[in-house]
């Protein structure tokens, strides 16, 4: 197997960053292990949990199922770019006031969906989101409360938004 | 002090550890980076059950990129002891045989030999250049099979206990007990209905979303430091250093953030395989789990037989009970059974009882906890026939169980009297929820309702307290966090400090930065570290007291303390203005608690669910779950909520979805979360909750753990629901649309 690696360029929270990777690797691996964004989790590297979630060109994906040459020219956000300085993001903080997180493995790809969700879908029925995040695994919860703490953050970014 | 008011218990502040967590910056397992750390990957055994005849590992030794192989020939082979686990215990001989085998693999997934390199994929590489020669042999894979006397030796060694005492008996049954109240043939005499079952359940998982991750350090001074995904540093640092042969206090464990465990996170997998790599490269290594290997190769929970018999009189009571439960253990005895044991009948108050118990051993897992070890399957059987008898009696379920609850002075099975318990109260609370009294109206829908109980564990657990000059605290304990925790023990310690939860910074340490703690599981940590929390927060108070006095010229008894201003006389100080002159009067003050209360008060959960199943697919769909549960006295409710929608979500997906699927070889067919169907959140409604307090008697604030009892009750719940929709009772887990199918089938026919 070759393991020649290959240079990519890519914009990741809003920074022009630029490494080498095995053609191989995925973009959750570059993340975590080259550009040591370790936000992003690796739950089962095979698309079905959901804990690797990051956006790229707007739309959410798992890491664990592109690859890191995928990533070249396109523009990438992590967990660890939603937050603005010490700012929580108001998704991150409607998260913790509704008692969303346990263990907080799940949290981040969570939060990332939501973020997408409430770009598109600015008032989300229950239903909506439960399908939205059926893409997502929590052992913790039982959702309850990541659904409140979803509505939670669609009313308050609507208020900012009016 | 409880039953007191509270400023600071009963309420929901953001936890502390929240900001790492939704930021991406909390550290797990896997998110270590050491510098010159390379990576693991262990090879596991394609047999559920073979001799290994050779193993050559010289083709991977040559592999470029490979610093490191070993096997169990780099084991030691130290004296046999038994590793407590707080929920089971595992002679040390099993735990080294299970971490890399030796002679025999007992199950498919089973470790075999284990690889250092560069990178996880070079390590892979290597890993597959190792050449193992088998001899297969014949697996055992059902436990009544395993105890027939012709069948497969899992383990060769093997002798039975018996009534607590080791036999010569040779076989796959590691245990053999028996419980025994008044006179069964008696009571089922008394007793106008008898109804008599039996109850499949298969091997589920705890279903963690982070896979186990260990990394190792064997240092050039001979420690060794581990960081990694346990529940119990310090059980993993024992389990660690005894599999290895080494003094404890040569090993240290840092434990990281959690993503999950339930149970599952208490034994040690990797450990010691890292750290036998690490010696030999004398550089970090990390071995992370593929998912593969959590569900092939870690601990999911037993798959059972039980057999219950039940008889009560035509009045409503419960005259005797007769339990037959056999418990598939895996590949090494892991005493389950017992508690599954003290738990099937604890929510009645029966006279006339008979337990027989079996742990039994086969070519699976080892098995481990998983929240209410052995109490769920339990559960299941019980609580269907409870439902049984109220029914052919012609009484309301939810009576017919507060006619025969047990209470302060009822004896459980395993002879244990109640102090004060909850069980009354929680099935009030169940039969006065306005979802116990609402219509359910359309065809195929019903109702069931189930109770659960879990014992909970006391044992032992450490705090220190120092002061700020700026009058905030810093609380070091041992008890990893899973959940939570941090902000319930650190609450426990803001109350009696008179501080907001926010003052009081926790931090969860290395087991070489605070006393030893028992791991976080047993419903433990809230009840027993927030009472070491106590302890070292009146520890500080009683020293800061002798403070005060000092600057005052009084009596130290002379100072009282509350709600965070010491007083004497009409002289006053608050607990902030008192801090910033420590320096001048002695220096830091430091509290101390240390606890190790040999029980705790058990806990009671209740479930009301709606069902509906759909005739034509088998498929049952959740409406309407309210989860009902005593937490003696809830620290931060919105943890405690948390708990009961985790622990019910996790029953639903035991009820209805969850299983090992299994070749005739052994093999898991079905080792990914896409084919382990965990719920999602379209597969669960939302949990509705009511928590009930009944304080505990011992505890200084009352608390009893919360974190298991809550998954006991949904599957007998909505087994018990099924059959009022659709009229047919289903006795085996999980109830997916197949099974469904069959019984409304052979119901027709």
């Amino acid at each position: 197997m070759t393991r020649e690696k290959v240079r990519v360029q890519a914009i990741v929270n809003e920074q022009p960053v630029e490494f080498l990777c095995e053609p191989r690797q995925s973009l959750l691996e570059c993340l975590r292990d080259i550009l040591g964004l370790t936000g992003a989790k690796e739950g089962c590297n095979d698309g079905n949990c959901g804990a690797c979630a990051v956006i790229m060109d707007g739309r959410l994906v798992n890491s664990c199922l592109v690859l890191g040459v995928e990533a070249h020219g396109r523009r990438i956000t992590t967990i660890e770019g939603l937050a603005r300085g010490a700012e929580l993001h108001p998704i991150q903080r409607a998260f913790l006031e509704q008692g969303a997180v346990q263990c907080g493995f799940c949290t981040p790809g969570l939060i990332l969906a939501t973020k997408v969700l409430l770009d598109r879908h600015p008032d989300p029925s229950e239903p909506q989101i439960r399908r939205w995040l059926a893409n997502h695994l929590c052992r913790c919860t039982g959702y309850d409360k990541i659904v409140r703490a979803v509505r939670k953050a669609a009313a308050e970014l609507r208020e900012v938004r009016a | 002090m409880s039953g007191g008011t509270y400023r600071v218990i009963g309420t929901r502040p953001i936890r502390h550890d929240g900001a790492d967590k939704v930021t991406g910056r909390a550290l797990f397992g896997a998110d270590v980076r050491l510098p010159g750390m390379v990576y693991g990957y262990v090879l596991r055994s394609p047999y559920a059950h073979a001799r290994i005849r050779r193993i050559d590992t010289s083709r991977a030794e040559k592999h470029p990129g490979v610093l490191a192989v070993v096997t169990a020939a780099d084991l030691p082979t130290g004296p046999d002891r038994l590793i407590d686990l707080v929920e089971g215990t595992l002679p040390v001989s099993y735990a080294r045989a299970n971490v890399l085998a030796r002679d025999k693999v007992l199950y498919k997934g089973h470790a075999v030999a284990a690889v250092a390199a560069v990178s996880r994929h070079v390590a892979e590489e290597a890993a597959r250049l190792i050449e193992v020669e088998y001899e297969p042999l014949p697996p055992v894979l059902d436990v009544l099979e395993a105890m027939r006397e012709d069948a497969p030796r899992v383990l060769e060694d093997l002798r039975m206990r018996e009534f607590g005492e080791l036999t010569d008996k040779a076989g796959n049954i590691g245990e053999h007990f028996r419980h025994v109240l008044g006179d069964v043939e008696k009571g089922f005499a008394e007793a106008d209905v008898i109804v008599e079952r039996e109850f499949r359940t298969v091997m589920v998982h705890q279903g963690y979303l982070e896979p186990q991750s260990a990394t190792a350090l064997w240092n050039q001074d001979g420690r060794v430091y581990i960081w990694t995904t346990t529940q119990g540093a310090f059980s993993a640092r024992e389990a660690t250093a005894w599999i290895l042969d080494l003094p404890v206090s040569q090993v240290r464990v840092t434990p990281m953030e959690v993503g999950g465990a339930f149970g599952g996170k208490i034994r040690v997998y990797l450990e010691p395989v890292a750290a036998l790599l690490s010696r030999k490269c004398g550089r970090p290594v990390q071995i992370t789990m593929p998912r593969r290997d959590v569900f092939e190769a870690t601990g999911p929970t037993p798959g059972t037989y039980i057999r219950v018999k039940m008889g009560a009189r035509a009045d409503g009571r419960i005259t005797a009970a007769q339990v037959w439960m056999a418990y598939e253990t895996g590949a090494f005895p892991s005493g389950q059974c017992g508690f599954g044991a003290i738990c099937i009948l604890a929510p009645y108050d029966i006279p006339n009882v008979l337990i027989d118990g079996y742990d039994v051993v086969v070519n699976k897992p080892s098995t481990a906890p998983y929240r209410a070890p052995g109490a769920t399957q339990a559960a299941f059987a019980a609580e269907s026939v409870v439902d049984e008898l109220a029914e052919r009696l012609g009484m309301d379920p939810i009576e017919f169980r507060l006619k025969n609850a047990a209470r302060e002075g009822s004896r459980r099975a395993d002879g244990l009297k109640y102090q004060r318990i909850g069980c009354v109260e929680v099935l009030e609370a169940m039969r006065n929820h306005p979802h116990y009294r609402a219509p359910l109206e359309g065809p195929n829908r019903g109702r069931g309702v189930a109770m659960g109980y879990w014992f909970n564990i006391g044992w032992y657990s450490s705090c220190t307290i120092s002061v700020n000059p700026d009058g905030t605290v810093n609380l070091v304990e041992g008890s990893v966090d899973l959940s939570g925790t941090r902000t319930t023990i650190a609450m426990q310690a803001a109350e009696v400090l008179g501080l907001r939860p926010e003052q009081v910074h926790p931090v969860v340490a290395d087991t070489d930065s605070i006393g030893p703690t028992a791991v976080t599981g047993g419903s433990r940590t809230t009840y027993a570290t927030g009472w070491a929390a106590w302890e070292a927060a009146n520890d500080v108070i009683r020293q800061m007291k002798q403070r005060a006095a000092l600057l005052w010229e009084v009596d130290p008894e002379a100072v009282c303390f509350e709600h965070g201003v010491f007083r004497s006389g009409d002289r006053s100080m608050t607990f902030a203005e008192l801090a910033e002159r420590l320096e001048e009067t002695g220096g830091p003050v430091i509290g101390r608690g240390t606890v190790n209360p040999s029980s705790a008060g058990g806990s009671f959960a209740g479930a009301i669910v709606d069902v509906e199943v759909d005739p034509e697919t088998g498929k049952v769909t959740v409406l309407r779950f309210t989860s009902v549960q005593d937490a003696g006295t809830a620290i931060n409710p919105t943890a405690v909520e948390g708990q009961m929608q985790g622990g019910s979500a996790q029953g639903i997906g035991w009820a209805l979805n969850e299983e090992y699927y299994w070749s005739p070889e052994g093999a898991m067919l079905n080792s990914s979360l896409l084919d382990y169907r965990e719920p999602t959140a379209l597969d669960v409604p939302p949990i509705e909750t009511v928590i009930v307090e009944v304080p505990e008697p011992e505890h200084p604030f009352g608390v009893r753990g919360v974190g298991e009892a809550n998954i006991v009750p949904p599957p007998a719940a909505i087994a018990n629901a099924i059959y009022r929709a659709i009229g047919v009772r289903l006795r085996q887990l999980p109830m997916k649309p197949s099974a469904v199918l069959e019984a409304i089938w052979s119901k027709e026919s």
